[in-house]
């Protein structure tokens, strides 16, 4: 029999029905705190959408998250969980900067080889934490978190280190032109945003070669059989130290990455750290909410960005920006619980149909 | 040697200070790990928990009662991942993941809506944690920077061979090791997995929140948007390094804590290495450690596995 296709059954309805709840959670603590949430929303969705230039200047805010989140959506395919995506893409932002202000190269090809030297630092950041997870058996989890302190304290030092440093301010020279991902003049002006650059299209690309890699070829095949069963694998022929490895070090590239386009596209530079600037734990949830599937990444991450930057905007009528995390945090605990819900709802969807059928029949 | 002996009072000062809020989440963490749960919120429990503390302590004056409700908010954060992760069966790191937006989130906005601004107002000594023996020895000496601390400081180190008992010798503990070991079997011999569960989970959220309060009650006097960063990751961390064992944990915590003691009087006392790099001492000494001594830890079995129980 041809099963009929339950729209309860696919995640889509769950992650929309968490977002709108998220945004009553919101709405209810607003109220709360005695602001009108009808004047903060709309002053959010002003801020996103009121002007082609804010459109511009979410998806500029989206690309690195779109980034981390394909790097921690990628690890999770292996059974992995790449908290150390933050780490990753501090090492990423370093090595992009420090090609950037150090080695000459004429534009187009400078940034491709500054975003090659964040790719392979990411990877290497990742992956050392994979080598000790395969030969000494060492929790990635821990290690992840140690390597992103690290990392942020090596950023902290070469930052303020004398000939990196900017006379003016505590953080690094702006990088040479030449290396920046800038779009033209052209594009400048026709969308009113300086810094529109080419973030956004790289991490779009990326989101589609994932997703290439994941379910068409050999090595997305063995990701995913090592991450649903990692003894079933090794007993159908698949080395899962090796899996292990790959993705652990294409996740820190792609993090890596992130940072690159971060810095060459929207900073050009790198400033010294107060406090971790959350990137890579931000791409958790850029993950989590496309449910680790790379193309939602996309629209996750740029959702993410536009309330990132929309947030911002929210001072402006007296409202503490940090209601978005609490909508961000509602609408994960909901994607979270949207379990039960679902065996719920499929049990009564399918006691429905199953209904209907006995009905015929008799 | 009295400035080795007082130089290595400043460590052991330091120490003691930086350890209990990590010491007293990672026993929480201990707990929701133990029994099958992994609790990455305890990042947000221990933000919520510092805030609420230092609120407690302003509004009250006085320094217990604001460390309690700090625990008590903690344990709220607690019940909402044990609703998610026992009861509806949820993807643990999903749950802890939205506990830690929702926490530090809930936690600054109140702040701003209370006091339009994301620092609490500083607290005066009265109703911050007392210290223990004033007066006793002369400040500066050895003894006024290894006892002269607060009492705390040793109310956690003395919780730690209070939670071992419970997880050894009685019968909760070894219930709720089973729970994260094989929740199916227990509940063949009648233990209730899900309050098993959610007592431990709970209790994981009280310690976080007592971890939280201890910053903002006796480290730094006043609830900041970055008092917490992080510690609660570095909780998480020196309890895999122990094994997923509270004396373990503990161990985790005292190495931890001696390096940033280290750190500490090495960038006081003008030390020519940058201070960024004496920062990362704490990490790569537990990297070295793992590496050459530890190894690996073995994970409870049907830990982040949830369990549903079967009709």
């Amino acid at each position: 029999m041809k099963r009929k296709f339950n729209i309860w059954e696919g995640n889509f309805i769950y992650t929309l029905l968490a977002i709108v709840i998220g945004f009553v959670v919101g709405a209810i603590l607003l109220s709360v705190a005695g602001i009108d949430p009808s004047v903060a929303y709309g002053s959010l969705y002003e801020g996103i959408f009121g002007d082609k230039k804010y459109i511009v200047y979410s998806m500029v805010y989206a690309a690195p998250y779109i980034l981390t989140g394909l790097s921690v959506a990628f690890s999770f395919k292996t059974g992995v969980f790449n908290i150390g995506a933050e780490g990753q893409f501090v090492v990423g932002s370093l090595a992009a900067v420090l090609v950037g202000l150090f080695v000459d190269l004429p534009p187009v090809i400078h940034p491709i080889v500054c975003m090659l030297a964040a790719a392979v630092a990411g990877a290497i950041w990742g992956g050392v934490v994979g080598l000790m997870k395969i030969k000494r058996g060492i929790n990635e989890v821990l290690s992840y978190i140690m390597f992103n302190w690290i990392a942020y304290y090596l950023s902290n030092y070469i930052v303020i280190s004398k000939s990196v440093k900017d006379e003016s301010v505590e953080a690094t020279r702006l990088v040479k032109d030449s290396a920046r991902t800038l779009m033209s003049d052209k594009m400048v002006i026709a969308t009113g945003c300086p810094t529109v650059n080419w973030g956004f299209v790289i991490a779009t690309v990326c989101a589609i070669a994932l997703w290439f890699i994941i379910t068409k070829t050999t090595l997305g095949y063995q990701l995913r059989a090592v991450g649903l069963s990692k003894t079933a694998s090794e007993y159908g022929g698949i080395s899962s130290s090796k899996i292990f490895m790959s993705s652990m070090a294409i996740s820190g590239m792609l993090a890596g990455l992130g940072g690159a386009v971060h810095t060459l596209g929207m900073t050009g530079r790198i400033s010294q750290f107060a406090g971790q600037e959350s990137f890579g734990f931000d791409g958790i949830t850029v993950a989590l909410i496309a449910g680790s599937n790379p193309i939602g990444c996309i629209f996750s991450g740029l959702f993410y960005g536009a309330m990132k930057y929309g947030g911002n905007k929210l001072t402006l009528v007296n409202a503490p920006k940090e209601v978005v995390n609490i909508i961000m945090g509602t609408i994960i605990f909901f994607i979270a619980i949207a379990l039960l819900f679902k065996r719920i709802m499929v049990s009564v969807s399918e006691k429905k149909n199953s209904d209907v059928k006995s009905a015929k029949e008799d | 040697m009295d400035v080795f002996v007082k130089d290595f009072g400043l460590i052991l000062n330091a120490m003691l200070i930086s350890t209990p809020p990590l010491l007293l989440a990672a026993l929480g963490s201990v707990f929701s790990e133990k029994c099958g749960v992994v609790n990455i919120g305890i990042e947000g429990m221990m933000t919520i928990g510092a805030f609420i503390g230092a609120i407690g302590a302003y509004y009250t004056g006085n320094g217990w009662i604001g460390f309690l409700l700090g625990g008590i908010a903690g344990m709220v954060f607690g019940l909402l991942h044990a609703f998610a992760c026992v009861t509806c069966g949820a993807d643990q790191t999903i749950a802890g993941t939205a506990v830690n937006f929702i926490a530090p989130g809930l936690a600054l906005f109140l702040c701003k809506a209370l006091f339009t601004s994301s620092d609490t107002p500083a607290l005066n000594t009265a109703s911050k944690l007392p210290k223990m023996f004033s007066g006793v020895f002369k400040p500066g000496s050895f003894g006024y920077n290894v006892f002269g601390t607060y009492s705390v400081v040793y109310l956690s180190f003395l919780l730690v061979a209070v939670i071992w008992f419970v997880f050894y010798k009685t019968r909760f503990g070894m219930r709720l090791r089973a729970a994260g070991e094989h929740p199916e079997a227990c509940e063949t011999l009648g233990i209730n997995v899900y309050r098993v569960r959610y007592a431990c989970v709970l209790l994981s959220g009280f310690l976080a929140g007592l971890g939280g309060a201890f910053v903002t009650l006796a480290t730094v006097s006043q609830f900041r948007p970055t008092v917490i960063v992080g510690q609660g990751f570095i909780a998480i961390a020196a309890v895999i390094f122990g094994k997923f064992t509270p004396q373990g944990a503990f161990l985790g915590c005292i190495l931890f804590g001696l390096c940033n003691g280290l750190k500490t009087v090495l960038s006081a006392s003008g030390s020519s290495v940058s201070p960024n790099l004496l920062s990362m001492i704490p990490y790569v000494v537990t990297i070295l450690v793992l590496i050459f001594f530890v190894g690996s830890a073995r994970v409870p079995a049907a830990n982040g596995k949830p369990y549903i129980k079967s009709k």
